[in-house]
Formats: C-alpha cells, structure tokens, sequence
C-alpha cells in the first residue's frame, strides 16, 4: 500500500512539472505580444522595452519560467497584465464558483448515471434498457451550448420558473444559488451521466456473469446483497476511472457553460484572460486546472485501492 | 425412512435462438442421507444441469418439468424467496473454477461469515469464531490468519478448501459439488476428496458429486449415474459399476481411462470412443449412443431403449447389455 501511495505519489509529481512546462511554453506560443497589448495606445519602443523588463519578458524563457515556478509554488502567480490584481487572489475568488458547480454535475451526473446503468444492466434487452441507451446516446451527443440554450429557453424564457443566467452566492443566498446553478448542474451533468450510464451498465454485466456472482447466488444471498454487494463492488472499479478521466472534459464544459449562462468562475475568467492575452491569469488558470486534475487522479488512485485489495495488499508478503 | 433427495423425471429444456435445447430428459434419481452419488458423463451431457436445477440455479430460459422432493417438499413448485432460504442453508454447491468463484473484492472470512450471518442469524463475533472452525474443519492451517486475506493471496486447492468452507457453513443436508477437483493437481484433488469424506462421516451430509473423473469416483462414491446426451444410461453401485460395467458407453468411459498395471505392462493402450455428443436440438425415437455404439443394431436405431434392471440394483438403457469390452 504505502509503495503504491508513493509510486503514485511521484507519478502526480513528474505530471505536475511536466504540465507546467507545457502550460508556460503553450501561453507563449500564442500570437500576440502581451507587451504591445499592455502598452495600449502608447507603442514607442522605449515603452515597450520598460514594459517587457517590468514583467520580466525580457529573460530568456528557462529563467522566465524558473522564475514563473518558483513564485507560483509560493501562491504567487504574478499579476494580471490586464488590471493588475493579484492572480492568486482573483483565482482564489472564482475557483469555488467552478467547484461548486463540477460538484452540483458530478453529484447529478451519478445520480442519474448509476441507478440508470444498474437497472438498465440488470434489465438487459428490456423498453428500460433501450430507453437508458437512447438517453446516453443523446446525453453524449448534444453539445453543451445547444442543451443550455434549449434548457434556458424552456426553463426561463417560456416557464419562467429558473433564471437564464447570473450567480448568486451561496453564503448570502443558498435558495436563488443553487436556482441559477440548477440549468448549468443539468447541462455538465447530462453528458457525465451518460457516460457513466454507460460504463456502469457493460461494467454491470460483465460482473453479473462472473462465477462469484453465481456462488453469491448459491449461498442464498438476497437479490439486494448479490448486485448491490457483490457485483457492484467489482462493477465500481472501472466506473471509477471513467469518472477521474471525464474530470477532464468536465472543465473544459465548465469553460462553455459558465460563458453561457455568465457564470463568473473559472472557465469565464480562463476565456476572458485568452481574448485579453493576460498570461500570467492564462497561466494561473492552466496550472491550477492541471493540478487538480492530477490531485483528481491521484484520488481515483486511492479509490481503486479501496476496491481492489490486490492493489491495496501490493508488496506485502502472501 | 424417506430418501433426502428424490428427483424424478427430471426434463430440463432451454430456449435458445435456434430453437429449444433438451438438456435433460426424463432423469430420476435418489440420494440417501449421507450418501455420495456420483453423476458421470461427458461435458454437455447434462450432468451440471441436472444438478443445477435442485437448487433452481439454472439460467431464466431453462424449463424444469418433473418433481424434485428434498425431504419430501416438492422444490420446483417453491417460490423465489423459498428456494434462495433454502440454497447455502440445506443445499450447497462448490462450483469447479476455484480461482473465479470467490469474489476477490471481499476478504476469505467476509465470505464466510457473510452466509453464516445470512441463515443462521448469527452475531459477528460469533460468526467469526464459526467461520475459523469451519476454515479448520476444511483443513486450512492457520485459520485465523487467513480469515483476513483476500482470494487472490491463496492457491487453487486453498482457495476449494475455503469454497467448501462456504458451502458446509450451515451444515446443508446436501452438498452438490460439480467438477470440484477438476481444476486441480491430483496431489490437490487427493486433499479435497479427504475433505468431503470428513463432512459427509462428521456432518453426515449427503454429497451429489458431478465429474467425469472415473478415478475420483472409485476413490469416494457409494452409487453412480452414468448420463450420456441428457439422460441416464447406466445406474448402479460403485463396485457393481466398476465390476459389472453393461452399458457400452461405460464401457468406452472406463476404457478411456489411463491406469498403471503390472500385469499388462505399458502395453495397454487407451480406447477412445468414436464420434461425437449428439446435438439436444432433436430428441429422436433412437438410442442417442447407437451413432458411436460398437454393438449397435437395427432395434437401436428403431426404439430408445428403456432404463431396465439388467442385474441385482443395476440399471442399463441397452438393447445389448454386457460386460463384455467391444
């Protein structure tokens, strides 16, 4: 277990660094000089120069990016050449908007995915079933713009039940928060649920086939115990994996669902600094995404030990 | 005294897309208390099925026509909620795949407490201290420790061991054990058949023991069935089996098997039986044997032959019954 922990450990780490690299030499292949868009209407080359040395564009690109690092890991992710605030403190500010609405279509998208597939596997060939794929399949389908207009034009325009876009806080006003978060939560959601619909479903049956769920069978286990017990214990595995991995295209469809329905969390601030060629936000953004995709990981990591004790008891001695 | 367990005229047909398979036919058999019936045959012969079906484990597109009386409560005519108390609690089955048959997700002693705590109601504690006696009685050295591993830590023949554990945990009646060496060393085999003779002298559970193993079934069964095409060709005593063999297919089974003799020297070879199992597709008025039967002759090929007492307690399906080696 604690050899597994460490390998897994490390593994984050190299991630880490390599996707640091990558995020500081990707922000500067953009095209664009952040100099020019910094200096506005004032374009004279003594300008320019004093601008460049102040951010420190000047250096060669290791000891920008040395210097990049070094800062970073004391939370310190430059200011915005936009405006000049703190990165940090503006990340800091829009990163639990984004959590809270990941959070809001993880729990949806299990919701809806899990139950789905179990009942779909279990009720193999059946209307249920078809129904379920067909779901899934348009779950997997409908771009995220297209489901979140179609949701606000049904839910706000016509019904006027739900807001169409705008964020409350959830500490001033948890009821209207988590209405203007309810449209975004389905539009993240219905994609994830699909594909865990699915996942959970092949998963499903393969287990249900398995020699153990016939011994669970044979002991005279109640219905409940024999899938719910032993053969999603199994089933999970994979499930859970597919969930870390879909972490991934949950925040790029954060990036969209937030511009759509005007969300000011993370993937807004993202798309904004891009138009804005504010690098040091551009990157802030990108590393964080990065790490907690990593920390994601390495948690999906731990999981699989809570579920696989072939995983869990590795490097003891049988 | 009644039998444990009577089945009579046993049929099981599955619906398949290519139409109905009769895998069982008019099968009927008895196992006295504390009896070792041994059911013999070729794979697909319907010997799993037949066994299957006591414990109604047999897949939703399989018919079961017949009677099934464990203790004289007709069992086909239980309910779902019915058969699952009764499976684990007085019928039990060890399955052949020993390294698939355990869920590898749950430690040995969850999988044994688990059934103890299902029918027997037991406490937790109580239930693991029952559970490192039944990992003893089986024959597993230090029980205790080896309540807390996982399956993929334990051998095959270990892994049995704790299967049977499983299965005797609540003293069934009757234990059905299909193909249970099959998967293992012989030097493996010889420790689970000593396993199964302790419960059956200790517990007194009767033991339905399906194989295609002539030698398991000299060295441990009381009485055998030979099936053949899902339905039984011979039925006799263990001894007046191997002794007194009338039927040709046993014939051929029991010429197929290697043995080391002085007398013969290595000169003996094996026989094979020509030909292939019968497709269950069509159930034609015939002996299903008589396509690879040495003997066969036209009233073969004319009448299925009825199951008939050709000696003293011995049953043969033959038109041409003898010892005699073709």
């Amino acid at each position: 277990m604690t050899s597994y922990l460490l390998r897994r450990l490390g593994a984050a780490l190299i991630t880490l660094i390599l996707g640091s690299v990558v995020v500081f030499l990707g922000v500067h292949a953009l095209p664009g000089d952040a100099a020019l868009a910094l200096a506005g209407e004032e374009r004279s080359p003594a300008v320019l120069a004093q601008i460049r040395q102040e951010y420190g564009l000047d250096k060669p690109l290791p000891v920008q990016y040395l210097r990049y690092v070094g800062q970073a890991l004391q939370g310190d992710f430059g200011q915005s050449t936009r405006n000049g605030s703190s990165v940090a403190a503006v990340i800091a500010e829009r990163l639990p908007v984004t959590f809270e609405l990941a959070v809001l279509a993880v729990l949806l998208g299990i919701a809806i995915g899990i139950p789905a597939g179990i009942a779909s596997a279990l009720r193999r060939g059946s209307g249920l079933d078809y129904a379920a794929n067909g779901f899934a399949l348009v779950g997997l389908s409908v771009p995220h713009f297209w489901l979140g207009l179609l949701l606000i034009l049904e839910f706000a325009v016509q019904l006027h039940v739900l807001p169409a876009s705008g964020y409350a806080s959830p500490l001033s006003d948890p009821v209207e928060n988590l209405r203007r978060m309810l449209l975004p939560a389905i539009v993240l959601g219905t994609g994830l649920s699909a594909v865990l619909m699915r996942q959970m479903r092949s998963s499903m049956l393969e287990s249900l086939s398995a020699d153990y769920v016939r011994t669970a069978r044979a002991k005279g286990l109640p219905q409940w115990r024999v899938v719910g017990v032993h053969a999603l214990r199994n089933s999970l595995v994979t499930v859970v994996t597919v969930l870390g991995l879909q972490l991934g295209a949950l925040i790029s469809g954060a990036v969209i669902t937030e511009q759509i329905f005007v969300i000011p969390g993370f993937g807004k601030l993202l798309v904004d600094a891009v138009f804005q060629r504010d690098y040091p936000v551009i990157q802030g953004v990108t590393l964080v995404t990065v790490t907690g995709y990593v920390v994601v990981n390495l948690f999906v990591d731990l999981t699989y030990s809570l579920l696989n004790p072939r995983i869990r008891l590795s490097g003891r001695s049988t | 005294m009644s039998a444990l367990l009577e089945v009579d005229g046993l049929g099981v047909t599955f619906t398949t897309e290519d139409g109905p398979v009769h895998a069982v036919n008019d099968v009927s058999l008895t196992i006295q208390r504390a009896q070792i019936l041994a059911v013999v045959g070729e794979s697909g012969c319907g010997k799993s099925v037949t066994a299957m079906s006591i414990p109604g484990l047999l897949p939703e597109n399989a018919q079961v026509s017949g009677s099934i009386r464990l203790e004289g409560v007709e069992l086909t005519r239980l309910g779902a909620g019915e058969l699952r108390r009764l499976r684990g609690k007085q019928v039990s089955v060890v399955f052949q795949e020993p390294m698939t048959s355990l869920n590898p997700a749950f430690s040995v002693g969850y999988q044994i407490v688990e059934v103890l705590r299902q029918h027997e109601r037991l406490g937790r504690r109580t239930a693991a201290r029952r559970a490192v006696e039944l990992l003893e009685l089986v024959g597993i050295p230090a029980p205790s420790r080896r309540l807390r591993e996982y399956p993929h830590q334990l051998s095959g023949g270990m892994r049995q061991r704790v299967m049977i554990a499983i299965a005797v945990a609540c003293s069934p009646k009757l234990l059905i054990a299909d193909e249970p060496t099959t998967a293992l060393d012989v030097t493996i085999q010889a420790g689970i058949l000593d396993v199964m003779r302790t419960l059956r002298a200790e517990l007194g559970t009767a033991i339905m023991l399906i194989t295609h193993d002539l030698g398991v079934v000299a060295d441990i069964a009381d009485r055998v069935v030979v099936m053949y095409a899902g339905r039984r060709v011979e039925q006799a005593g263990v001894d007046e089996l191997f002794a007194q063999p009338q039927h040709p297919y046993t014939l051929g089974l029991l010429g197929a098997v290697p043995r080391l003799s002085v007398t013969s020297g290595a000169r003996g070879r094996l026989t094979e039986i020509p030909g292939m199992v019968p497709s269950l597709h069509e159930d034609p008025d015939e002996c299903s044997f008589a396509p690879r039967c040495p003997r066969a002759a036209a009233d073969c090929r004319a009448h299925r032959p009825a199951l008939r007492a050709v000696r003293d307690e011995h049953l043969a399906a033959c038109f041409h019954p003898g010892p005699v080696r073709p």
